[in-house]
């Protein structure tokens, strides 16, 4: 069964959905990534490699950005599920963007995002067809199910924050007493979403 | 219509330009992405270059602040679409910068040079200027003096070493803000709400929360001593004006910003010179 979310995101027309599924151990990545290179039509899906997202957040953003550049006739890739994974780049770069983000034969983790705009596609239609494609444990769309798939090493490396930075002691006020470990580490998750938002929106104009 | 016309994005030729301001039945300029909301968005300040709304990013729950730099009719459209990238991407630049290095400013979520604006993490809380000028009318009011001198007080005192903190660690990762004012500071709103013991415990938590430095619209990455010294010689002068009664407590800032990066006393002596520049140009007039 496929743990098919479907979002409104906010500014979006009534019309323009967000169907995002999450999965883990997926076996079937090679094919996945084949019906891509092959064009074929019924897999127009972002297929995202989620061990390079960090919340969320992260991957709406990059959905939203794809939709209103789709909007405002700006698309720089195929259609707006590659301009998805594009949009998760800090770089003009869309070759190495797909490369980074997107699907490989090696992907075990699997981010699947879904803009429709026609409503006769309906949740359940692409929940189905998602349950006959996607080989693997579907994990529902939460921050923590993509806290456990996470590659931090990698996603610091491709947003170029270094270890520690990108959420460097806010504040500077290190030691004080009291404050728990659990803190830290959720304020540290969430600057680092920060760092990640912030190189995202910029894409490449960072001087 | 004018702004409109003179629209970054071209329009259709068959569509009214009044399709783009249908959000709103206001004359205030709103960018496209709004066209699809029912209400438009809660407009929180209009300054001579940028409106500042209140909305949402991606989710309700997710508040943001989002600055909008509509086109100027009277500006060549081609420059003005120069300088309106150039503004948008030039202050997400900088918070961006200033977040990643740990100095306390709004995040950036998202941006569009084009149709110029650019959203920010929402700050709850307050500007400066309000919260200074609501603390000192409240310790006149209860007639504080008689007690403790105001340059004594030792909540004032920690309130302005933590605005020269802020501001001396910006300027330690190489920024200068270009607009230093008790308004472009903002307190965020702590949540732990207590139950204050008296009216002076209950009035000093209204200087209590994290400076948070807002408004990069003129900011820039420098180390020069000098656009250091300015931005402190802005701030001061500020100060002075919005804040008369608390004019000599500026030194409270400085003797933080003193402490608070290497190299930081060498901006406090530039700031003299800076100053006596500055009398000598009122003094000629
Ligand atoms: N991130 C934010 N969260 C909450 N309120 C904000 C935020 N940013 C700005 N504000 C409020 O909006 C006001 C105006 O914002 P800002 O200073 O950035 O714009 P401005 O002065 O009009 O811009 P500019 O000087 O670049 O033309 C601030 O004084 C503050 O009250
Ligand atoms: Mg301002």
């Amino acid at each position: 069964m496929a743990l098919l979310e479907t979002i409104q995101l906010e500014h979006l027309p009534q019309c323009h959905k967000v169907h995002i599924a999450l999965y883990r151990d997926v076996k079937n990545a090679a094919f996945l990534h084949d019906q891509l290179l092959a064009g074929n039509a019924s897999f127009e899906y972002a297929l995202i490699d989620a061990s390079v997202i960090v919340s969320k957040i992260h991957a709406l953003a990059a959905a939203y950005r794809a939709v209103n550049d789709m909007l405002s006739d700006r698309l720089r890739s195929r259609n707006v599920h590659s301009e998805i994974v594009f949009s998760l780049s800090p770089n003009n770069n869309i070759a190495e963007s797909f490369r980074r983000f997107g699907i490989t034969p090696s992907t075990t983790s699997l981010l699947l995002i879904k803009i429709t705009t026609d409503p006769s596609l309906s949740a359940s239609d692409i929940a189905s067809h998602l349950t006959t494609s996607i080989e693997g444990e579907a994990l529902p769309f939460t921050d923590e199910s993509i806290e456990n798939v996470t590659d931090l090493a990698r996603v610091r490396k491709i947003y170029k924050l270094n270890a520690g930075g990108g959420a460097k002691g806010k504040g500077g006020k290190g030691g004080k007493g009291g404050v728990n470990n659990v803190t830290s580490r959720v304020d540290e998750r969430k600057e680092l979403e920060v760092a990640v938002l912030g190189a995202i929106a910029l894409r490449g104009a960072t001087n | 219509m004018s702004i409109d016309a003179l629209s970054p994005l071209p329009l259709p030729a068959d569509q009214p330009p009044d399709l783009l301001h249908r959000a709103t039945s206001s004359p205030l300029p709103l960018p496209p992405i709004f066209n699809n909301d029912p209400a438009p968005p809660e407009l929180i300040t209009q300054g001579a270059e940028a409106l500042l709304y209140r909305t949402t990013y991606l989710l309700p729950s997710m508040l943001c602040a989002l600055k909008y730099r509509p086109s100027k009719p009277y500006r060549h459209p081609i420059l003005d679409a120069r300088l309106t990238k150039h503004r948008i991407l030039s202050e997400a630049r900088v918070l961006v910068k200033c977040r990643r290095e740990g100095v306390a400013v709004p995040a950036v979520y998202a941006l569009d040079e084009r149709e110029g604006w650019l959203m920010i993490e929402w700050v709850e809380g307050e500007v400066v200027r309000i919260k200074l000028n609501e603390w000192l009318k409240r310790r006149k009011e209860v007639d504080a003096q008689a007690e403790r001198p105001l340059l004594e007080d030792p909540a004032l005192k920690d309130f302005l070493g933590r605005v020269g903190t802020a501001v001396g660690k910006m300027h330690g990762i190489g920024i200068v803000h270009g607009d230093l004012t008790s308004s472009n500071l903002m307190l965020r709103l702590k949540e732990e709400a207590v139950n204050p013991a008296d009216e002076e415990e209950s009035r000093n938590a209204v200087l209590k929360g994290e400076v948070v430095l807002i408004d990069f619209g003129l900011a820039s990455q420098s180390t020069a001593d000098e656009d250091r010294a300015v931005d402190l010689y802005v701030l001061e002068r500020a100060f002075g004006s919005t804040h008369p009664s608390a004019e000599e407590a500026f030194a409270e800032v400085l003797a933080a910003y003193g402490k608070s990066f290497k190299g930081a006393n060498i901006v406090l002596k530039k700031l003299e010179d800076v100053r006596m520049r500055g009398r000598k140009r009122s003094m000629l007039g």
